[in-house]
């Protein structure tokens, strides 16, 4: 079988100790960063930009753009944050990067720290990833030691720590906002947009924010060139991304392609198929993602190809579900996640989630009406307009694609005869 | 250790409310933190009590009820789902005796269920305290279970 995997953010994994910052400098560690503290930052930024770096949290959100209103806004503080609150049912793969090669993401950072003008890092880690704080922890400390964070990094005038903090168990920190109020002491409750962070962030002070993923990429962007990463992936996606394969693959586990192979591929090839009768549905990108029939798995990992198809694949997850799932049973797994995560801070997503469960546990009992799923599309419609931040937004997704790819598996659980009221 | 000793070592700023309740948490023996420690805590910081409490209630790794000495977590979300974590529970119910969101009587495990815990490959799943454990079978729960109660 051919190798569809590419290596670049995954090459160091296993051939390194991730407690030994000798061992990332003999692997050409920080050699991204020696080369950039010699060339401007503005031409960084343009580096950034050319290469076509996609936020990998989910958002996709050009890194070079962040980057570049961060360096244009005016402000004495400036701040850089790593948001590795990896919550997003499915995912994994920050963990990984985390915990195999740790000073890949520090050396990010300073970069863009240099290109960005910021004057402090933050490093933000879920609280139930014990083992990546225990190994970020002492990544920063021994990069501070040799001098690649601190005062006058390398010579070039920069001045940059990175601090390390951790959540204390909420999925919705992950949205900006909300861990930004967390990391200032606050419950994690987003906020309406705009402003957004680069000119309103951290203690209202320009922020750049990107997830663990997109730091990891800026290393080889500035040491490989722009134009050598540009020619990874496809037109609209440029580079690598990261996959975290599970559910009922055989071989389940973390998987590095380029943009442009096929979900079934990843499946097939690298997470050896299903063990069941076959594939029921997949989910893209975790909790907050689409449901695919089998029929579909044909799609290319590939924002706009997703794009067109009204589909998104969130920050990579795949979780795949063999013919003994129940569709609804799964969605309502899902919406179970929302409800309980949800921050309650607007209403549609506090009290509408709950009434997507009443109305969905209608159809799962067989006494749904005709008149309950259109009630339900309507609600799905509205939390996903209405919600303030990307929780709430994306928690009907599910809900929502299911309806679209596997309606029988609804309609055929409407009552037919309404019962004569005695 | 209390509340003063904690905030003086981390720093009264508020960005440090949360690592100072969970570190306070962890110091008491059920897990918790009660309307005293919040109290003593917003005094030490210098922070309005409402402010303290907010946080407090709600974060899951914030407790303010008491627990046992182990949590156990269990895995609720899909990709554990569908590797069996509602076997996982069933098992530690009978194994435990208790039911899930309840302690056991010797103080000594609860029970709870968790959002993603972030280690999907290996599920179905459970956390107990810091430390992960995967890829669970029938066997496998016995015997972590076990291990608990010797130490």
């Amino acid at each position: 079988m051919d190798n569809i995997e590419k290596k670049l953010l995954t090459k160091r994994f296993g051939q390194i100790d991730p407690l030994s910052i000798d061992d990332y400098i003999a692997k050409d560690g920080y050699a991204a960063l020696q080369k950039a503290v010699k060339i401007t930052p503005a031409k960084i930024v343009d580096s950034v930009k050319a290469s076509g770096l996609l936020g990998r949290g989910g958002a996709a959100y050009p890194v070079g753009l962040k980057m570049e209103a961060v360096q244009k806004a005016k402000s004495p503080e400036k701040y850089l944050i790593c948001n590795a609150d990896e919550g997003e049912p499915g995912n994994f793969k920050d963990r990984y990067l985390m915990e195999n090669d740790p000073h890949q993401i520090i050396e990010g950072m300073v970069i863009s720290a240099f290109a960005a003008g910021a004057t402090k890092g933050y490093m933000f880690i879920r609280g139930e990833y014990s083992r990546p704080i225990y190994i970020m922890t002492n990544a920063i400390k021994a990069a501070a030691e040799k001098g690649y964070l601190g005062q006058n990094i390398l010579d070039s005038g920069l001045n940059f720590e990175i601090e390390l903090y951790t959540g204390a168990g909420s999925y919705v920190c992950g949205e900006e906002f909300a861990l930004m109020l967390c990391l200032e002491g606050n419950p994690g409750r987003s906020t309406f947009k705009p402003p957004f962070p680069t000119t309103e962030g951290l203690y209202n002070k320009p922020t750049q924010i990107n997830n663990v993923e997109s730091f990891a990429n800026i290393p080889h962007i500035v040491l490989d060139g722009a134009e050598a990463f540009a020619k990874i992936g496809t037109e609209h996606s440029k580079g690598t991304k990261l996959i975290s394969l599970c559910g009922n693959v055989r071989s389940k586990g973390l998987y590095e392609v380029p943009f442009g192979v096929t979900i079934r591929d990843i499946i097939e090839k690298l997470g050896r198929g299903v063990a069941g009768s076959g594939i029921k549905m997949v989910q893209l990108g975790g909790a907050s993602g689409s449901c695919l029939p089998a029929n579909m798995l044909g799609l290319a990992l590939d924002y706009k190809e997703m794009a067109d198809d009204d589909l998104t694949f969130g920050s990579g997850a795949i979780i795949v579900m063999d013919d003994s799932i129940d569709v609804l049973d799964i969605v309502r797994n899902t919406l179970e996640f929302f409800r309980h995560e949800s921050c309650g801070k607007c209403t549609p997503c506090r009290e509408g989630i709950e009434h997507l469960v009443i109305l969905l546990d209608k159809f799962i009992e067989g006494v749904a009406t005709k008149k309950d799923l259109e009630l339900l599309e309507t609600l799905i419609e509205t939390i996903k307009q209405t919600s303030i931040c990307g929780l709430g937004q994306a928690a009907p997704t599910s809900l929502r694609t299911t309806l679209k790819y596997f309606r029988k598996e609804y309609t055929s659980k409407i009552k037919k005869h309404h019962a004569k009221v005695i | 250790m209390q509340a003063k000793e904690i905030a003086q070592r981390k720093g009264k700023t508020p960005d440090r409310l949360i690592s100072i309740l969970m570190e306070y948490q962890k110091s008491k023996s059920r897990n918790y933190l009660t309307s005293e420690d919040l109290k003593a805590v917003a005094g030490e910081m210098g922070l309005p009590e409402s402010r303290v409490f907010s946080v407090a209630s709600f974060y899951s790794l914030l407790n303010t009820e008491p627990k046992g000495k182990h949590i156990i977590q269990i895995c609720r979300d899909v990709p554990c789902y569908v590797n069996g974590s509602f076997n996982i529970r069933e098992e530690l119910e009978n194994a435990l005796q208790i039911y899930i969101g309840e302690t056991t009587k010797d103080g000594l495990f609860s029970l709870e269920y968790t959002s993603c815990l972030g280690y999907c490959e290996l599920a179905p799943v459970i956390r107990i305290d810091q430390k992960i454990y995967g890829n669970l079978t029938s066997e496998k729960l016995v015997e972590i279970i076990a291990g608990y109660r010797r130490t």
